[in-house]
């Protein structure tokens, strides 16, 4: 049996340098995330965090660099990483319904000329139990709001019972009620050993919600625990001088610094 | 009775019709996918890319043999597909433009070929009117059992990736990223559906072979939400105009059977848009979220309420953080709040708290009494 | 060359002008798709214009078209608001209908006259110089020609008059709505000038033809060229060589002359596609070689400086593993590291490769730009 510290970390990303045309979204980009954590990848616009995830997927093809998935390449650990893209990426006007678009998430382990059954019907109503949509599985996916949509989305990540979960800014857009609620689940995900990777907007409540934190533009900044990495001075540094509604209380503000704990 | 089984008798007719009635199910099928991955002109550019295909297969082997010419039009279709989609990723033209491009120039070339083969001895002239309007009434009993075998291939085929295609064509993201061939999952779809257009060709010509697949998707999209029902409909409304379209073609003199298909089409269309009950849907659905929204801004001014009754002073503002508390599972507050704003009936304090206005009081009132819970 | 050769070529040079210009537009719109579809719709419209004049060179029909071309659009701007069918499904639903119909009528009613669905969709432009006009007794030419010319010249005026107004409801249209320019006026009036101008065409090129002549000489403009007004007469020009080179095509293969304009107007669209500067597949291939390597170059440097200084270097920035870390194919890697170290930026010591301080200087400027 590969013990923990064999296998590596849940991700292990090296020397990552994607570009989409002449000027590269990631560069040179270093990052380890230990399994069994809640990481936010932060950055401003263009900074190459949705550009990350897709290169960890394998869904755009980096110019240099490597990734693996405990130690392995991804395309051997599929089964193990669960992908929550943007809400956005999808044409919600699809003629199919809620239950239905979380049975897709087992399609992964049928293989071909295989129908999803009642196995699978029953794990997809779990998830969506767990998520709190359940009332409307029958339902047509553009009638459900925002913030349902996003639960619909982590209802199809759930039953792909993954290790590692990636998620694409899943607060984006969503109310107050449903960003508490998944949060819940996240933390109830991590304390089941999960590893889960979200690219997040809000600096505020990075603190509040996560344990470890990538700060990203372009290059990595820093990446690391909360405590330590989410500092005034690695935010100036990741949006370049534009922070500027940060109070003087952020974690790891540290006298030698030269700042004033204020 | 005794009419239908003299028009059952009739070869022609019998012909005709089963071939209209398969083509127009097997379209209705692919039809749907291209509909709703965005394609819908798709079909059109391919039918018209097919002609250089068709002279171009005649002109290399000499065989007029539908076989021949059929794979001469899907060659021809993909090489069609593949340039719109290269000049859509290599330069600024826009795909609209590129559809249109490849569509004409393809078919202008073709005209060139085919004009060039009819002033050789062999050829004849009757190829470009079947091709350009069909001919329907020319099939013959072996070009439906091409269309048989072939339409039911494809069928076969849609049924057998369907779990595929269904995820193709909603969240190719998520689909690449469990681990499905995207790329040939989208080639063979792009096949299935040349296929489907350039077997229906001689039957509806090209001009309106666009109708043929985008219609039936269309017009079943309006009955359901499931893709499996849509596909459906689909194949039995594009069925259902091959038939009807087939049969009154032949029964009343000089109505080309083409066009007496696609008016079928276009009248299930319409009559799908103004009766089908999805189209309350879409009313239905503005209807429930207004109703929505308004019963959460009753609610959150109930909540209100509660609070200034419970609390000395109506007039004190309460934090937002306690309204969402109280309206946990509902969400929306933030919304509600801004709508009862606007109504006159809340106003916010300059710490950020909410409160009631007296007017607002008084509606509190009036609905709790409403709800037979008066003070 | 003979007098009607003459004629005919100027008939198509006519026509292919006439079509570049309002084809810009619809190119620039992303409306391409409604040159196809007005084309094939206003046969409804001509049919029924027909059926009230009973005279197939009555200007009636061209009013008829130009208001089918509206209808078009209107129709398909309808079925979209609905929110039950997408734009381009609307379009592929209008336009078969509409000529459904129109080829119905004249199946049924319109047999015994020449209104030739045929000739609707395809022209044949050399019968065009038989069809004279005569003003007082004097033949000054083939009709279509002055009918082309005049529709050419409404195009122009047109565009003259409204450039302003069209130009800022092609690249902003809410700003063009905010400051009074009528928006929505402009699009019905170019759809009707698209529909005038397919039905003068018709004759000459056919329908399907006219797409092609709305298309393809605005695209390759489009590659060409980045301002409008040149784009306009690029495209002009491009369509009027399409009309001419076409008519030679043709006369040397004997074939459809229509066909050969068409033909024509698509090689010069891949000649633009392949070679035009700056845009061209060529030129875009070449730059992107040229690029990754640059950036391999500037790539390489970066990862020496990451890892400069620090425990790993040892093992990140040995030579043999480069092509490791940075996942490149292991020539590749070598011939970088060759011309690094050729120009300077870098040197060998020991089994490492080392930053000079001009590659170090480099490698920081990359990193801040």
């Amino acid at each position: 049996m590969t013990s923990a510290r064999e296998m590596g970390p849940a991700i292990k990303v090296e020397d990552l340098t994607v570009a989409y045309g002449e000027s590269p979204v990631l560069w040179d980009v270093d990052m380890e995330v230990p399994a069994g954590i809640l990481m936010a990848v932060v950055g401003p616009n263009g900074a190459g965090k949705t550009s990350l995830i897709k290169a960890i997927t394998g869904l755009v093809r980096p110019v240099a660099g490597h990734v693996s998935i405990f130690g392995k390449p991804y395309p051997e650990q599929r089964h193990l990483v669960g992908y929550v893209p943007q809400r956005n990426s999808v044409d919600w006007d699809f003629p199919t319904t809620v239950l239905d678009v979380v049975m897709m998430g087992r399609y992964g382990g049928l293989g071909w000329f295989r129908r999803p059954g009642p196995a699978e019907r029953a794990l997809a109503l779990e998830a969506l139990e767990k998520v709190g949509i359940a009332e409307f599985k029958g339902r047509q996916i553009s009638q459900l709001s925002g913030g349902q949509q996003q639960r619909l989305f982590l209802a199809r990540a759930i039953v792909q019972d993954a290790s590692i979960y990636l998620m694409d800014e899943p607060f984006q857009g969503v109310d107050a009620t449903t960003e508490r609620a998944i949060v819940t689940l996240l933390k109830e995900m991590r304390a089941r050993g999960k590893t889960v990777v979200v690219v997040h907007h809000d600096l505020q409540t990075v603190p509040e919600y996560f344990d470890w934190v990538t700060l990203l533009n372009v290059r990595c900044v820093a990446s690391g625990p909360v405590e330590s990495v989410f500092t005034d001075r690695n935010l100036r540094l990741t949006y370049g001088g534009r922070v500027s509604y940060l109070t003087h209380h952020a974690p790891g503000d540290t006298l030698a610094d030269g700042e004033d704990g204020d | 009775m005794e009419f239908l089984g003299d028009l059952l008798a009739n070869y022609t007719l019998r012909t005709v019709g089963m071939g209209a009635v398969f083509l127009g199910a097997v379209n209705g099928v692919l039809g749907s996918f291209a509909v709703l991955r965005k394609q819908s002109l798709l079909g059109d550019a391919i039918s018209h890319a097919a002609l250089p295909g068709i002279a171009l297969a005649f002109l290399l082997t000499g065989s007029k043999a539908p076989i021949v010419l059929l794979l001469g039009a899907a060659a021809a279709g993909w090489v069609g597909t593949l340039l719109v989609a290269n000049i859509v990723k290599n330069t600024r033209v826009k795909y609209d433009s590129a559809l249109g491009l490849v569509l004409s120039v393809f078919f202008g070339i073709g005209l060139v070929l085919l004009t060039y083969i009819q002033r050789m001895p062999v050829a004849s002239q009757a190829g470009l009117d079947t091709f350009l309007f069909g001919q329907a009434a020319t099939l013959l009993a072996r070009d439906v059992t091409t269309i048989g075998i072939l339409g039911s291939a494809v069928l076969l085929i849609v049924l057998a990736v369907w779990k595929e295609f269904k995820l193709l064509c909603f969240d190719p993201d998520f689909a690449l990223s469990i681990g499905f061939p995207i790329r040939w999952l989208d080639v063979l779809l792009i096949t299935l559906l040349v296929t489907s257009i350039v077997i229906g060709l001689q039957t509806v010509g090209v001009v309106l072979m666009s109708a043929m697949v985008v219609a039936p998707a269309a017009a079943a999209r309006q009955w359901t939400d499931r893709l499996g029902a849509m596909v459906a409909i689909s194949a039995f409304f594009g069925a259902l105009a091959g038939g009807a379209g087939a049969l009154t073609s032949s029964l009343v003199a000089r109505l080309p059977t083409g066009p007496t298909i696609v008016l079928y089409l276009t009248v299930i269309v319409l009559v799908s848009l103004v009766a089908a009950p999805n189209r309350g849907v879409v009313w239905n659905r503005v209807r429930e979220r207004v109703n929505r929204n308004s019963l959460q801004a009753e609610a959150v001014l109930a909540d209100l309420y509660v609070l200034a009754v419970r609390h000395e002073d109506p007039g004190h503002g309460h934090p937002i953080s306690v309204l969402r508390t109280m309206s946990i599972g509902h969400g929306g507050v933030d919304r509600s709040l801004e709508v009862l704003r606007e109504r006159g009936l809340v106003r916010s304090t300059a710490d950020g708290t909410w409160s009631l206005t007296p007017r607002g009081l008084e509606e509190a009132e009036r609905l709790a009494g409403r709800r037979g819970e008066g003070p | 060359m003979t007098a009607p050769q003459v004629e005919i070529q100027l008939i198509a040079a006519v026509v292919a002008v006439s079509c570049a210009l309002p084809g810009t537009f619809l190119v620039l719109r992303r409306m391409a798709m409604m040159s196809d579809a007005i084309s094939h719709a206003i046969l409804f419209g001509i049919v029924l214009a027909f059926f009230v004049v009973r005279d197939l060179s009555s200007p009636f029909l061209v009013i008829a078209a130009a208001l089918t071309g509206v209808l078009t659009v209107s129709l398909v701007e309808l079925l979209n608001r609905t929110g039950l069918v997408r734009e381009d499904a609307a379009i592929g639903l209008t336009f078969p209908a509409l000529f459904s119909i129109g080829v119905i009528l004249v199946a049924r009613y319109a047999g015994s006259v020449h209104l030739d669905t045929d000739s609707v969709l395809l022209g044949e432009l050399a019968f065009a110089p038989f069809n004279r006009l005569e003003v007082m007794g004097y033949d000054i030419g083939p009709r279509a020609l002055y009918l082309m010319a005049g529709i050419m010249l409404l195009n122009i005026l047109f565009i003259a008059v409204f450039y302003k107004e069209l130009k800022l409801a092609t690249f902003d249209a809410s700003l063009a709505a905010v400051l009074g320019f009528f928006p929505g006026f402009l699009h019905y009036a170019l759809m009707a000038l698209v529909s005038v101008t397919a039905v003068g065409a018709f004759d000459a090129v056919g329908s399907i033809l006219v797409v092609a002549l709305m298309i393809a000489p605005p695209a390759t403009a489009y590659l060409l060229v980045d301002r409008l007004s040149l784009m306009l007469a690029v495209s002009a020009l491009l369509g009027a060589v399409s009309a001419v080179s076409g008519y030679w095509i043709a006369h040397i293969l004997d074939a459809s002359i229509a066909g050969s304009m068409a033909s024509a107007a698509g090689l010069l669209f891949g000649a633009a596609y392949l070679a035009a500067p700056g845009r061209g597949l060529i030129a875009i291939t070449a730059r992107r070689v040229r690029q990754r390597w640059k950036f391999a170059q500037t790539m390489l440097l970066v990862h020496l400086y990451n890892h400069e200084g620090l425990p790993e270097e040892v093992r990140e920035n040995r030579i043999s593993n480069l092509h490791e870390h940075l996942k490149w194919d292991h020539r590749f890697t070598e011939r970088v590291v060759a011309v690094a170290r050729r120009q300077g930026f870098a040197e060998t010591r020991g089994s490492c490769l080392v930053l000079t301080e001009r590659g170090r200087r480099s490698a920081m400027e990359a990193m801040v730009g």
